[in-house]
């Protein structure tokens, strides 16, 4: 009842809220006023039952919140720590990536490489965000890096794919370290607008300087990868792409993976806790966060590579401010830091508005919406990271406290 | 030396349009350190609620003049119900989460405000009736300085003083700054916390519906993405200025201003975003908290 | 083993496509159908539903009933690529579209590959037919650099411009038009470029650009970009008193434009295709928009029309749906439409196509004859 009252409160609320922007529409032009009272209707009714859902999800979250978040990591924790089920897991994930492209069609295997790719890029930032703790706003720039060494070097002197994959890579390294020198001082929210200054300078650079880049226009006719001797129809080629992208990702997963636990993933991780501490016990500051910042950068220009080829036309208006929100939302929303985490985040947001598509126009306000509700509900992500834990063996072999 | 004084006041009315937007940013990230995306977005409705008031007492057949002071009040009223409503929304349930949460939900917050918009009003752009009448007195210099870029940078100076004497003299804005300090410890000694956050919120609401109004006045058209680049620059500016620093968004505000128009002027618009951003880049490396931010020295 | 797997799913792919008899002859349609740009992208699908019920009406197309399949790309590079592989694997036998350049530019690799032509009715950037990157490319609209050329004879020989400002919105459509512009000012020596710049979409104002234009001593202002911005700059000259003709391109011969700039818009001029109201097909056209959907027809309709009549008949003509005997046709046949006697060039540029100038007078765009 109380539950009642208080939706009811609330609907109230929103349709005084909403009144000016849903039940006026108004023609300038032919100074009519449009009233829409029946969408006052709906809104009131509309968010009656949704606030009622709101506030019992929310308490259910407060209510169980600490027992389940506890149960949940120990789930995943199993799941990561016993070999078999993780084998298992693994195996059936790649089985059905090979048997995927050939149950679907070719626009299927487009959307599931796009979303790979955004794994990829998804991990890659997830050294720099997840790991080391360096909000970064710009990542798109090291993108644009790579796609368009490739694009041009493709353009200017033919060189191929698999050429300039180690050049791409290289080049964006080499502006993740031009970038981090001067602003790794920087502190959080500083270093998060610098990040996207530059991301925007690289865009507007590219889109202003004709007679590098070709300006707005673009680049078309880039060279999809081939292999020796082999004419690729298109559908091959997408194949191809689709398992060059498999390949990529189970690459970076073990990397990532391995990374996490070697000692510069450590001294990541101890730096995103506490810097002074952490200095303390000997760790270089600048060297560290350099590090993140250029790997983080390399697998960007890695995938940027893959995207001209992918596209096969470039323009500066791929590589906006959205694109880099998009690919943080990516690692927030699975979890930071946790890998799993970062992959249901990148199928998440690339395949949900691409199956939105039924709402048509709706589809942006659903997505914009579940962002909020998913943080919402998940502050920590889907599959937040557990932490890993030292601890004494007791004579009886079980695990003391 | 008319050219530059043309540049000058044209960065001027440029920077002030800025201040306002971005003194709500810095409010909000000096009290929850949230940077708040969907605040472009606010602007956004606050222009297209004055709009629509402004277009139903048109057709009533109001005097203009009263038809500005109930639109601008409309503009006011509504955007603050937005601001406070999406921090009950968006981030009060986020409030001890991670602290790249808030942000996602924000980014989430603003892509569905601009598509709420689009779906209930229209995609295209509208024209804005000129609401400000121009005054007489302005007329020889308006090809210099128009009426409404003049109430423009009347309205910044004015909204800035008040805020200074509200943060600084009342006993709301002395429970802002330590709430901002420190929040355990506000709650301590008995400030309601969460008001305060609510009031942050409708103020800087309300502030940038103010700018939306002058800034639609000001050009004569709006859509649902207006908010979104506006927002960018007063978040730029805000950083520049030093977050959190009231006196310090108004300063980084005009500097970005004035470089943006004196770089269109004697360099070439091509690059005016590049300038702004370099400069940024530059004032971030030799003072970290911006111009007019603290800088924290962290003891352990 | 991948390779093995991949080589027979291939080979049986190749099957199923070749032994699939098609009982209806699939159209696709693709461009932007939802999003802030969808009012370019809808009349285009109206104008092929409405033709596609005509000919299927009439026995339909070498005997097989017309379907068309729609495709939405927002006007998206990255989007764009996966529409263009969602109506491959429909197997469609022609495109309609893309509406925007840098989309159709995207797409048309994976149609080319394909071996599928497209006719697109506003994709007008330049190179799409020039460069010879696509000869899969046809379109019913004529290319920037024509408008670019109308817009600056029109300036410096009935308005007798001598300093010309040349302005642009950075972006693809804009800046092509821009530099287009520039080159045949320079090239024709009557007037001097005094000002190239581009201006930053969706900045707040454009007073500082505005200020630059009246110290150039500009008698005109050419303008590449859309109507948003030319009508923010419009009024800022008025406003700031800059004395100078302002003509800008097909993005602006909007009726936005003047509904947003209102009285600061009278006297703009703006290029857009020719007028053809006087025609008999546009007007059966027309008729049969407003008879279905009840308002008149948004942009691009007329091209759209024009271009599912030229593919029809090729298609009809060609007896066949072959990539090769299809364009043929294309480039070989005259065909009437509601934008007039058409053909394609070579390059697949519409000969015949044309654009005129239009000035805003009494709140309404008038051809300046």
């Amino acid at each position: 009842m109380e539950y009642m009252i208080k939706s009811l409160k609330v609907a109230v609320w929103f349709m005084f809220l909403t009144f000016p922007i849903v039940v006026i529409k108004v023609n300038t032009i032919e100074n009519i006023v449009i009233w829409r009272w029946h969408n006052m209707f709906y809104m009131g009714v509309g968010i009656f039952f949704v606030s009622m859902l709101w506030r019992y999800f929310l308490e259910r979250k407060d209510r169980v919140g600490k027992k389940s978040a506890a149960e949940r990591i120990n789930i995943t924790q199993t799941i990561m720590e016993n070999p078999k089920i993780l084998r298992t897991l693994i195996i059936s994930v790649l089985t059905i990536l090979c048997i995927f492209p050939f149950v679907t069609d070719s626009y299927q295997i487009n959307i599931m490489t796009v979303a790979l790719m955004y794994i990829v890029l998804g991990l890659g930032l997830n050294i720099v965000v997840g790991l080391a703790g360096l909000l970064d706003l710009g990542f798109v720039a090291f993108y644009a890096v790579g796609a368009y060494t490739y694009a041009l070097l493709n353009y200017h002197f033919g060189l191929s794919f698999w050429v300039v994959l180690p050049i791409g890579a290289l080049m964006a390294t080499i502006f993740g370290i031009l970038l981090g020198f001067p602003v790794l001082r920087l502190r959080g929210d500083y270093l998060a607008i610098v990040t996207l200054g530059f991301g925007e300078i690289i865009r507007l650079v590219l889109e202003n300087w004709n007679e590098f880049s070709m300006g707005p226009s673009g680049i078309a006719n880039i060279d999809r990868p081939t292999i020796y001797g082999f004419d690729m129809t298109l559908t091959q080629a997408t194949i191809f792409i689709y398992f060059l992208m498999v390949v990529f990702t189970v690459f970076t997963v073990f990397f990532v993976n391995r990374l996490q636990n070697s000692r510069i993933g450590r001294a990541w991780l101890a730096l995103r806790e506490d810097e002074i501490a952490c200095q303390a016990m000997g760790v270089g500051r600048t060297r560290t966060k350099l590090m993140a910042f250029a790997l983080g950068a390399t697998w960007a220009g890695l995938m940027g590579v893959v995207f001209a080829a992918k596209t096969t036309f470039i323009n500066p208006a791929s590589f906006t401010f959205l694109e880099s929100a998009i690919i943080l939302s990516v690692v927030v929303l699975g979890g930071m830091g946790s890998i799993p985490g970062v992959i249901i985040g990148a199928l998440i947001m690339i395949l949900l508005p691409e199956y939105l598509r039924a709402f048509s126009e709706y589809r942006m306000l659903v997505f914009g919406g579940a962002m909020v509700v998913m943080m919402v509900f998940r502050p920590q992500g889907l599959i937040s990271n557990y932490r890993r834990k030292y601890s004494f063996h007791s004579a009886d072999g079980r695990f003391g406290k | 030396m008319e050219y530059f004084l043309e540049l000058f006041l044209s960065g001027l009315t440029r920077g002030s349009i800025y201040a306002l937007i971005a003194l709500g940013y810095t409010m909000v990230y000096g009290i929850i350190q949230l940077i708040n995306f969907a605040h472009g977005e606010i602007y956004m409705i606050g222009a297209f609620t004055a709009l629509i008031a402004a277009s139903v007492l048109t057709i009533m057949g109001w005097p203009t003049i009263a038809i500005f002071i109930v639109a601008t009040i409309a503009a006011v009223v509504y955007s603050s119900a937005y601001g406070f409503t999406i921090e009950k929304i968006a981030y009060k349930p986020l409030r001890n989460a991670p602290r790249l949460s808030p942000l996602i939900s924000a980014i989430g917050m603003s892509l569905f405000l601009q598509n709420y918009v689009l779906l209930a009003q229209t995609s295209d752009f509208l024209p804005f009736p000129q609401l400000i009448p121009d005054f007489e007195f302005m007329e020889p210099i308006s090809h210099i300085f128009s009426t409404a870029e003049l109430a423009i940078v009347l309205t910044t100076v004015i909204v800035m003083l008040l805020l200074t004497y509200f943060i600084k003299f009342t006993n709301m804005g002395k429970a802002m700054r330590a709430t901002a300090q420190d929040k355990k410890m506000a709650l301590l000694i008995g400030i309601n916390v969460d008001m305060v956050i609510s009031v942050t919120f409708i103020i800087g609401s309300a502030l940038a519906a103010l700018g939306g109004v002058l800034i639609a006045n000001h050009i004569g058209q709006l859509n649902f993405y207006i908010g979104f680049i506006a927002g960018i620059k007063a978040f730029t500016a805000a950083v520049l200025g030093g977050i959190g620093s009231i006196p310090g968004a108004v300063l980084g505000a005009l500097i970005l201003g004035w470089t943006e128009s004196f770089a269109t002027g004697y360099i070439s618009s091509d690059y005016e975003d590049v300038f702004a951003f370099a400069l940024l880049v530059l004032i971030l490396i030799f003072r970290p908290a911006g111009l007019l931010g603290r800088s924290e020295t962290k003891k352990v | 083993m991948r390779k093995i797997l991949s080589a027979i799913a291939l080979s049986a792919l190749m099957a199923v496509a070749s032994v699939a008899t098609a009982e209806t002859l699939k159209i696709g349609v693709a461009g932007p159908h939802s999003g802030d740009l969808a009012s370019y992208g809808i009349p285009a699908t109206r104008a092929a539903d409405l033709y596609a019920k005509e000919i299927n009406a009439n026995g339909g197309l070498l005997g097989m009933q017309i379907e068309i399949i729609k495709s939405d790309d927002v006007c998206k590079q990255e989007i764009a690529v996966n529409t263009a592989n969602k109506l491959v694997s429909e197997k469609v036998a022609f495109v309609l579209g893309h509406i925007c350049s840098g989309a159709t530019k995207a797409a048309l690799g994976t149609y080319k590959d394909a071996g599928i032509a497209v006719m697109s009715p506003s994709a007008t950037n330049p190179a799409l037919t020039k460069s010879g990157d696509y000869p899969n490319f046809f379109r019913t609209i004529a290319p920037d650099d024509a408008q670019a050329k109308l817009a600056v004879d029109f300036t410096t020989d009935k308005l007798n411009a001598k300093k010309i400002a040349v302005i642009h919105d950075k972006g693809d459509y804009g800046k092509g038009f821009a530099e287009f512009a520039k080159m045949f000012i320079e090239e024709g020596g009557k007037a001097e470029v005094v000002l190239f710049e581009g201006v930053t979409p969706g900045a707040v104002d454009y007073t500082a650009v505005v200020q630059k234009v009246k110290r150039s001593k500009a008698n005109a202002v050419i303008f590449g970009g859309y109507h948003p911005e030319a009508s923010k700059i419009i009024t800022a000259m008025k406003k700031k008193k800059v004395d100078a003709f302002f003509v800008s391109d097909d993005g602006v011969k909007d009726d936005t434009f003047i509904k947003v700039a209102g009285e600061y818009s009278e006297g703009g001029y703006a290029t857009g295709p020719k007028d053809n109201s006087s025609n008999d097909l546009y007007k059966k056209a027309h008729a049969a928009h407003e008879a279905a959907y009840s308002e008149k027809a948004g942009a691009f309709y007329t091209e759209a029309y024009s271009a599912m009549i030229a593919i029809t008949e090729a298609i009809k003509a060609a007896g066949t749906t072959d990539y090769d005997k299809v364009t043929a046709v294309l480039k070989n046949q005259w065909v009437e439409t509601p934008i007039g006697k058409i053909k394609f060039d070579e390059r697949g540029d519409a000969i015949g196509a044309g654009f005129s100038v239009y000035q805003v007078q009494n709140g309404k765009y008038v051809e300046v004859k």
